[in-house]
C-alpha cells in the first residue's frame, strides 16, 4: 500500500466498476431470453395453443394440448410420489436420527441432487421401462420423482432445522408424543418453508427434458393412460424446435411461453409465500 | 426425543386421583429403584391418558414411516450407481475399459469409443467455466460488497429466475437467437484484416453452431449456482475481517481484494467445484445448439459431441441392445463424474464452515 491514496481511490473506482459491469452482465441473458420469449411467444398465444392437438407439418395452425395435459399428468404422479417421501425423510432427519445418520442422509441428498438429470433417466428406463417392455408415462414420473425428491429433503430439512427448539421441548412438557410434536408442531411451524421448496422443486421437474427422451417418449396424439407413451410440454418444444417446420416453431416459442409462465409464477408464488409468512410472524 | 423402549406396566385404568406409586415412594429419589418404570406424569390429566394409551404405537408407526422415507433416499443413490454400473457391464465386457480412449463411435459398426464426447464435454465446461467463473465472482462481490441491498435484491432475484429457466428453452433461445449472434461473431472473425482465422481456436468454417454456443449456454446456466454459493461464502466473511482492513487505511477495493476475497477462496473453489458437476451433466441445451458432430477439434467454433448429448440423441435409436449399453456406460461416467465432483465440494464446503475458514494468503 505505498500508491498515494489519490491513486489507489482511482484503481478501486475501476475495480468496484468492473464489478457492477459482471453484475449487469448477469442479468443481461434472463432479459435476453424473456424479451424474444415474449416477442416470438405472444403472437403463437392463443385458446387454440391449449385446445387443440398439434398438426401434421404443412398443416398451419394445432396446439398443445396434448402436451399440457400429459405435463400436468406426469408432473402430478411425480408430486405425489416425490414429496411426501422427501418431506417424511426430511421429518425423520430433524426429529427422530442421530446428528450422525443426519448428516449422512443430508450428504446423499447434496450428492443426489447434483446428478445429472439425464442419468434419473436412464436409471428409470432400467428400473421401469425395460421390465415392462414399453415407455411410459409412469417411468416418466418415476424418473422426476427421482429428481426432485433430494430437493425437497434439502429444502424441508433446512426449514425444519429452523424451528426453535423451545417449541418442541414445550411439546414434550405437555407429555406431547414424539410424532404428534412432528407433525403438529415442527412440520407446521415450517410449512411456509416446506411449501415453498414442494412448489420449487415442481417448478424444477415441470421442465425436465432429457429424461423424458427415453421414458415417456413423446406422443402426437392425446392419451392420460399412465401405462402408454404420453407427450410433455418441454419435450414437445425440444421436438418442435429441432424441427424444420416454421409453423412447428411458432408451436415451441407457445408451449415455452406456457412452461416459462408456469415456473416464473411458481418461483414468483413461492417468494410470496415466504414474504407473507414472514410478515405475519413480525406483526 | 425418544420414547422410552422399555416395556411399562400398564397403568390402572381408573381416573384415580391418589397416585398409584405410594408404595414405591420412600425410594422415589433412587433412580435405579428395580421395578419402576418411568414415573407417571400427572395421572390425572386426561391428555395424558389419551397418550399414554394412542401414543405409543403411533410414535413407532410415525417413525417407521418416515424412517422408510429417509431409507428410500438413501437407497436411490445405491440404486442409481448400482443400475448405471449393471446396464455398462454388456459394454465394458464387450470392448473393454480401453474403448474410453477410442475416438471412433460408429454403433452400427461395433465401435463403441467415448473419447470424442469426453472431449466434447470437457470443452464445452471449460468454455463456460472460463466465462461464468470470473463474471459469478465478481458479480457476488458486487452483490455483498458494493451494491446498496436494494439493487442487489433486485439482480439476485434476476438471477435467480434466470436459474427457475429450464435447459430445454435455453436451447430454443440458444437456437434462434444466441446461434445467430455467435454466427455472425464468428464471420467477423473470419473476415478480419488481422488473419485472426488462422488462429487454431478461431479456425473452420462460421456456422454458428458448435462449442462456442454450448459454452455460452452452459455459463449462462452455471453462472446462477456459482453466484449463489459464492454470496453465501462472501457473506460468511466475519465483518472484523472488513473493519480490520478500513482501520488499516484500505480503500474499498483493497478491502475487497487483500481481506475479503484472499478469506473466501476456498469457499468459491467449492462452488466452482459445484457449477462444473451441474455443468457437465447438461444435456438439452448443449443438443440444440452444439451441431452434434463426433470430432475433436480445438477451433471454437467447429461442432462437437458431448457425453450427455450422444445419449439424449442416440439412445431411442440404438440399434442393438450392445449400443444401449454403450449409452449407458456414458452415463456412468457422467454418474461417477458429478457424484465425485460433489462429494469433493461438499466435503470441501462443510470443513470451510466447520472451521470457519481461516485467512489463507492474506498479508
Amino acid at each position: 500500500m505505498t500508491q498515494s491514496h489519490g491513486l489507489r481511490k482511482f484503481h478501486g473506482r475501476i475495480m468496484e466498476g468492473v464489478c457492477l459491469v459482471a453484475a449487469i452482465a448477469a442479468v443481461i441473458p434472463l432479459f435476453a431470453f424473456l424479451w424474444h420469449l415474449v416477442a416470438m411467444g405472444a403472437s403463437s398465444f392463443s385458446l387454440a395453443l391449449f385446445t387443440k392437438l398439434p398438426l401434421p407439418p404443412g398443416e398451419v395452425g394445432g396446439g398443445l394440448k396434448n402436451a399440457i395435459l400429459g405435463s400436468l399428468l406426469v408432473v402430478g404422479t411425480a408430486t405425489v410420489v416425490g414429496i411426501p417421501i422427501g418431506i417424511g425423510a426430511a421429518v425423520f432427519m430433524t426429529e427422530f436420527a442421530k446428528p450422525a445418520v443426519t448428516s449422512a442422509l443430508r450428504f446423499a441428498c447434496d450428492v443426489l441432487s447434483g446428478v445429472p438429470s439425464i442419468v434419473m433417466g436412464l436409471l428409470a428406463y432400467q428400473i421401469v421401462v425395460r421390465p415392462m417392455h414399453h415407455f411410459s408415462a409412469f417411468s416418466g414420473s418415476i424418473a422426476l420423482a427421482f429428481i426432485m425428491m433430494p430437493v425437497v429433503v434439502i429444502t424441508s430439512q433446512e426449514m425444519l432445522r429452523l424451528v426453535p427448539h423451545s417449541l418442541r421441548e414445550a411439546g414434550h412438557a405437555l407429555g406431547i408424543p414424539a410424532w404428534r410434536i412432528a407433525a403438529s408442531i415442527s412440520l407446521r411451524a415450517a410449512a411456509p418453508g416446506i411449501l415453498t421448496g414442494a412448489i420449487l422443486s415442481i417448478s424444477r421437474i415441470a421442465g425436465e427434458t432429457a429424461p423424458m427422451l427415453f421414458t415417456s417418449f413423446g406422443n402426437p396424439f392425446l392419451s392420460l393412460d399412465p401405462k402408454a407413451p404420453i407427450a410433455t410440454l418441454p419435450h414437445t418444444i425440444f421436438t418442435y424446435a429441432i424441427s424444420p417446420y416454421d409453423d412447428w416453431h411458432r408451436l415451441a416459442w407457445g408451449g415455452a411461453l406456457i412452461l416459462v409462465l408456469g415456473i416464473l409464477g411458481a418461483t414468483l408464488l413461492s417468494r410470496f409465500i415466504l414474504w407473507w409468512h414472514q410478515r405475519s410472524l413480525n406483526s | 426425543m425418544e420414547a422410552p423402549a422399555t416395556e411399562t406396566p400398564e397403568r390402572p385404568p381408573a381416573g384415580l386421583s391418589a397416585s398409584p406409586k405410594p408404595s414405591t415412594r420412600p425410594t422415589a429419589f433412587q433412580e435405579s429403584a428395580p421395578q419402576t418404570a418411568p414415573p407417571p406424569l400427572s395421572p390425572d390429566l386426561a391428555v395424558d391418558r389419551y397418550h399414554r394409551s394412542t401414543g405409543r404405537t403411533a410414535d413407532r408407526m410415525f417413525r417407521v414411516a418416515t424412517g422408510f422415507c429417509a431409507a428410500m433416499i438413501a437407497a436411490l443413490i445405491l440404486v442409481v450407481i448400482l443400475f448405471m454400473v449393471k446396464g455398462s457391464i454388456p459394454a465394458f465386457k464387450d470392448h473393454g475399459l480401453g474403448a474410453i480412449l477410442s475416438s471412433a463411435w460408429d454403433p452400427t459398426n461395433q465401435k463403441y469409443g467415448a473419447l470424442t464426447f469426453l472431449f466434447g464435454t470437457a470443452y464445452t465446461s471449460l468454455i463456460g467455466m472460463v466465462i461464468a467463473l470470473p463474471l459469478a465472482v465478481l458479480t457476488a462481490v458486487a452483490l455483498v460488497e458494493i451494491l446498496p441491498s436494494g439493487p442487489a435484491k433486485a439482480i439476485s432475484l434476476a438471477v435467480e429466475l434466470l436459474a427457475a429457466i429450464p435447459s430445454v428453452l435455453l436451447g430454443l433461445w440458444g437456437i434462434f437467437e444466441l446461434v445467430p449472434l455467435v454466427r455472425r461473431f464468428e464471420i467477423s472473425v473470419y473476415r478480419s484484416p488481422l488473419g485472426l482465422r488462422k488462429l487454431p481456436i478461431f479456425s473452420g468454417s462460421p456456422l454458428g453452431v458448435g462449442f462456442l454456443a454450448a459454452g455460452l449456454l452452459l455459463a449462462i446456466m452455471a453462472l446462477p449456482f456459482i453466484l449463489s454459493v459464492s454470496r453465501e461464502v462472501l457473506l460468511q466473511v466475519p465483518n472484523a475481517q472488513r473493519e480490520a482492513a478500513y482501520a488499516l487505511g484500505a480503500t474499498r477495493w483493497q478491502a475487497i481484494r487483500r481481506f475479503i476475497l484472499p478469506y473466501s477462496w476456498k469457499g468459491i473453489f467449492g462452488a466452482a467445484l459445484l457449477g462444473l458437476a451441474r455443468v457437465l451433466g447438461e444435456t438439452m441445451a448443449v443438443t440444440m445448439v452444439i451441431g452434434n458432430t463426433p470430432q475433436i477439434k480445438a477451433s471454437l467454433f467447429a461442432s462437437g459431441y458431448t457425453l450427455a448429448s450422444v445419449i439424449a440423441n442416440e439412445f431411442t435409436e440404438a440399434p442393438s441392445e450392445l449400443a444401449i449399453s454403450a449409452l449407458i456406460s456414458l452415463g456412468l461416467i457422467l454418474l461417477l463424474l458429478s457424484v465425485t465432483l460433489n462429494a469433493a465440494a461438499r466435503i470441501m464446503l462443510i470443513y470451510l464452515n466447520r472451521s470457519s475458514g481461516a485467512p489463507q494468503g492474506a498479508k
